[in-house]
Order: C-alpha cells, then structure tokens, then sequence
C-alpha cells in the first residue's frame, strides 16, 4: 500500500467520478446557452461572478459544467476505443505470435506500415467520409492502437511459446485455438493490462487534438479538444475558454502514464524499453 | 546493400498501395462519391461528367484501376472549395511547411541531443530530472494545446511575438517552437537510452582502458554510435512531423499543407483531402527510402549484413 502512486490514483479517481456524475456535479447545462450571460470571467477576476465559477463561453456556457461534461467524453472514447483497438491487437498479437511463419510475416509487415502512416490523417479521412461521430472517433484511435498492442502483444507470445508447458500442452492434444485461449492469454494479460494503461493517455490525447482539428465528437458535445479549439480565437479575450480543458487534459493524462509507469515496474518489467 | 534497398522500396510501395486502397475505398464506399466529390451546387451536367472521368458507373475494379492510372498521372481529383486540382493546391502550400519545419528540427535537434547525452552522463542527476520531467510533460500535454499557451504567454501577456498567419521573421518563432516539441522528447529519451547502453558497451570500456580522454570517448566513440538510432526511428519522427505539421498550422493559422489538411475536413474537401493524404504519404515513403539509404552508409552493419 505504501508505495502505490497516490497523487495519480487520487486524480484518476476523481477523474472517473466526475464522469459518472457528471449531471450531479455540473452547476449549470453543458450545452444550453444564455446568450446574455456570454463571455463571463471566471469568479475571481473582475466582472466574474460565483454564479459561473470558471466563466463563460462565446455562447454563454458555464465553462465548469462543459469541463465537468468533458471528463465524461474522454472516458467513454478511452474506454471503447481501448476495447477495440486493444482488443483487436490482443488477437492479432497472439495469432500472429503463436502461429508463425508466414501469416506472422504478413501481419506483422501490415503493423510495420500501420506504424509508419500517421493515424491522424486515417482519422481525418474518415471523419469526412462516414462523419464526425463517437462511432467515427473509436473506430479512428482503435486503427491507432490496434498495431502498437499486436506488435508487444506478439513479442511477448514469442516467448511464451518457447516455455515447456506449451510443448506439454500440445504433446497432449490440444489444439491450437485452445493453447492460445488458456495457456497463452492468460501468460499475456499483464503485459496487456500494462499496456491498456500506458495507452489511456495516448487516446485522451488523440480525442483532444481531433476534436480541435474538427474531427471528433461534433458540437456542441463538451469535449476537452473542442472546447481549446473553441477558445483558441478569443486567446487574447478570454483565456478561460481554453486554458482549463488543457490544463485537466495533462493532468488526467500524466496521473495514467504515472500510474502506467507504476503497474509496469510491477507487473512486467520487462517492458521498461515501451 | 541493393538488397537491402529494394526491400526497403518494396516496404514502401506496399505502405503506398495500402493508403491509396483505403483512401479509395472510403471514398467510394461509405455514401454517394459524387456527392463527396462536388460542391452542393454543382449542376447535372457537373455530375454526369464526374461520374463519366472516374468510371462511377462502371464496376468497383475498374474504378480502382482508372483511379489508380489517374493518381500516377498526378491527378486527384478537383478541389471543392479552391476549384483547381488538388494536387496543385497542395504543391502551392507545400513550401509554407517547408520553411518551418528545417527550423523545427534543428531546434530539436541542438536541445534534444545535449539534454539526453548529458541526462545519460549524470544519470540521476538534476539535469537528468529536468530533461526527465520535460519529457513526461510533452507525452502528457497536447501540442495544439502547448501551441495556445505560447500564444497566451508570448503574445498576449508579453506582447513580444505576433500570434498567428506569416509575416516576418517574429511570425517564424511560435510555429517552429510547438513544431520541434514534436520531435523534442522523442529526440531526448532516444539519446539517453541509447547512449546508456553505449557506455556500458565494451568497446567504450577499451576506449577507457586504453586511457583515452573521457571527451574523446563521449564525443567520438558514443555519440556517433548513439546517433543511429535517430535514423532507425526516423520514420516514427517523419508521422511526427506531419501529424505535427497539421496540429501546428492549424494553431498558427500557417498557410501550409497542414492547415490545407485542417481546411479540406472542415470544409468537407474529400478530393483535396485525398490528395493531402496520398502526398503525404508519397513524401513520408520517399523521405524515408533516403534516410534508410543514408543509414546503410553511415552504419557498416547494415551493408555487410546482407
């Protein structure tokens, strides 16, 4: 207990309830405007007042409660797009890995040139053609994420396979789609719980600078990334608007790859080299 | 060596077939490709003469083919909202990028490598937790947002630069700085854990034996062998660079291909969009191809081996 990393656990967990209680917790709609309360500061700087304690948007927008809104889409988009992408790579890591030879070739030279194409341009293609969206935001981090799980995913299997249980197992019958459901997986799931953690900042990241670029979630949907964008030309006005989803974007962010740091020193040192 | 060239071009070819299969496929699959192709008000005559270059109304390979004739003949399509062909556009932009980007990389370059040779050398050091804390904070902040604090910090509390669009050489400074924090904290954790490795190596500990001076032995035999794996990652830094490129621009309001990538999604420019991408990807195969062979030379590993 001593030496968990409490500061990041402490902003994790916060993070988590304030996305589930998002609605509780908000003073005010994310979403609806009072264009008569526009460009209010925040409480302590002249002309704010305690009725918005972060300000207000160009639309009149309680700039805590869209904050507040905020921590929910990045935990939605991270948990899902972690599911699949994560998930996808899990799969083709230890297929790739187990089988070998040439299906472990030819996958593993479709990760090499996913890695060496940026993903964001995959994902800006596809907002244009099937539509800004949750769907379109997952699908897009999870082709981000689906080769970098299958590249370690696939480098730890190889050493699995190697272990005499393996060999046992096979001696005795089982088949292939049985050794790597119960003997291989479970051999594999701290590295892939180690890796779905270092990864949850990446997502977060990723989501942000979409949905400033005008790719992620559509507004008025309070996302952090859309929220920098939307305050990005009232800079010199108003930096309420975008220095605070910044600010609990970094972090959220620093707290996960901390504790990403943590889990990894105990869970699989190995892996120190990420 | 030819070898090893010809393996590396094929990698590239196989990474361009592959965006050019999917950039296709999204735009011919994923709704009406005349509709994704032309401004709203485009007439019907517009559209029957759509449909008729690309092969719209005949089947799926047949498209692919005369898409694929058309995009080595250097045509991708009309631009929606410029009205002239996308890769032109995209060439007129081109420059833009190109004058900040050298600029971005020698930055990272003369911070990144000093930091991460000095944080190897002084292991556990100050220096060694700066550059450390340095390169946690540029995983954990995103760049579009670094690039909106420097605009806060610099142009707007201290009146000093000017915040975005080009001008003269003060309009330079913001871009080229978020731009090389891109590839700063990469630059430096590379340095570092290749140059620890080195030290430990046993060529370095002979160096030491033969009572060579610690600057010889840091500068000469360490540093050069730490530099190649800046090459080997290259390509990782090149996606660095583009994605940056776009991030950067789009803050700055940079009239170079990264804003035109931003331009085309926010104004739904699928042709110019497609051209950015398949450009991009030309560029990032082709800069790549000369890295891998500037490595074989520098590296006599990689040659002999083959």
């Amino acid at each position: 207990m001593k030496d968990l990393p409490w500061t990041p656990l402490v902003i994790i967990v916060t993070m988590l309830f304030v996305a589930v209680f998002a609605p509780i917790l908000a003073p005010h709609s994310p979403i609806d405007q009072t264009l008569a309360d526009k460009l209010i500061p925040p409480f302590w700087e002249e002309g704010g007042t305690t009725k918005y304690l972060l300000g207000t948007d160009v639309f009149g927008r309680d700039v805590l409660s869209r904050l507040l809104y905020g921590a929910r889409v990045s935990m939605i988009v991270s948990a899902l797009a972690l599911l699949v992408g994560g998930g996808v790579g899990l799969v083709i890591g230890i297929v790739s890995g187990y089988v070998g030879g040439r299906l472990d070739n030819l996958l593993m030279r479709i990760v090499d040139a996913a890695l060496a194409f940026p993903a964001i341009l995959f994902a800006l293609l596809l907002a244009v053609t099937m539509g800004q969206g949750l769907r379109t935001i997952v699908i897009a981090i999870s082709l981000l994420l689906w080769a970098r799980f299958a590249r370690v995913v696939r480098g730890e299997v190889l050493a699995v396979k190697q272990r005499d249980f393996i060999a046992l197992a096979r001696v005795h019958g089982c088949s292939p789609a049985r050794i790597m459901v119960i003997h291989i997986l479970p051999n594999v799931m701290n590295t892939f719980m180690v890796l779905l953690t270092l990864y949850v900042g990446v997502v977060i990241v990723t989501e942000a600078s979409l949905s400033f670029l005008g790719a992620g979630v559509p507004p008025p949907t309070p996302s952090w990334g859309l929220m920098a964008a939307e305050g990005r030309g009232k800079i010199s006005s108003a930096w309420w608007l975008s220095l605070p989803p910044g600010i609990a974007i970094t972090l959220v962010v620093l707290a996960f790859n901390l504790f990403g740091d943590w889990l990894r020193d105990r869970l699989d040192p190995k892996l120190r080299q990420l | 060596m030819r070898r090893y060239i010809l393996r590396r071009l094929l990698q590239g070819l196989v990474l361009l077939v592959l965006v050019a299969t999917i950039v296709f496929f999204l735009g011919r699959l994923t709704g009406n490709p005349v509709d994704l192709m032309l401004p709203e008000d485009a007439t019907q005559e517009d559209r029957q003469a759509l449909i008729e270059t690309l092969g719209l109304d005949g089947p799926l390979h047949q498209q692919f083919g005369l898409f694929v004739a058309n995009a080595l003949r250097g045509d991708l399509g009309q631009s929606i909202r410029y009205r002239q062909p996308a890769v032109e556009v995209f060439f007129s932009r081109l420059p833009n990028t190109l004058m900040i980007v050298p600029g971005a990389m020698i930055l990272a370059v003369i911070l990144g490598v000093p930091l991460g040779i000095l944080s190897a050398l002084y292991r556990g050091s100050f220096i060694d937790r700066v550059s450390g804390t340095i390169a946690v904070l540029g995983i954990a902040t995103p760049h579009f947002w670094l690039g909106i604090l420097l605009i806060y910090i610099f142009s707007v509390q201290l009146d000093w630069l000017p915040t975005s669009r080009m001008g003269d050489y003060r309009h330079f400074v913001l871009p080229t700085v978020t731009l090389s924090t891109f590839l700063l904290a990469g630059f430096m954790r590379l340095i570092r854990s290749s140059m620890l490795e080195i030290l430990d190596s046993e060529f370095v500990k002979l160096a030491r034996i033969k009572g060579l001076s610690e600057t010889i032995v840091v500068w000469k035999h360490c540093l050069r062998n730490a530099l190649i794996p800046m090459l080997t990652l290259w390509g990782v830094f090149m996606g660095g660079l583009v994605t940056g490129a776009i991030v950067t621009e789009t803050v700055f309001a940079w009239p170079g291909i990264g804003r035109l990538t931003y331009e085309a999604v926010i104004f739904r420019d699928f042709p110019l969009l497609q051209a950015a991408i398949i450009m991009d990807a030309v560029l990032i195969v082709f800069i790549n191809l000369i890295v891998d062979i500037l490595y074989a030379y520098v590296d006599p590993r990689i040659r002999l081996a083959e």
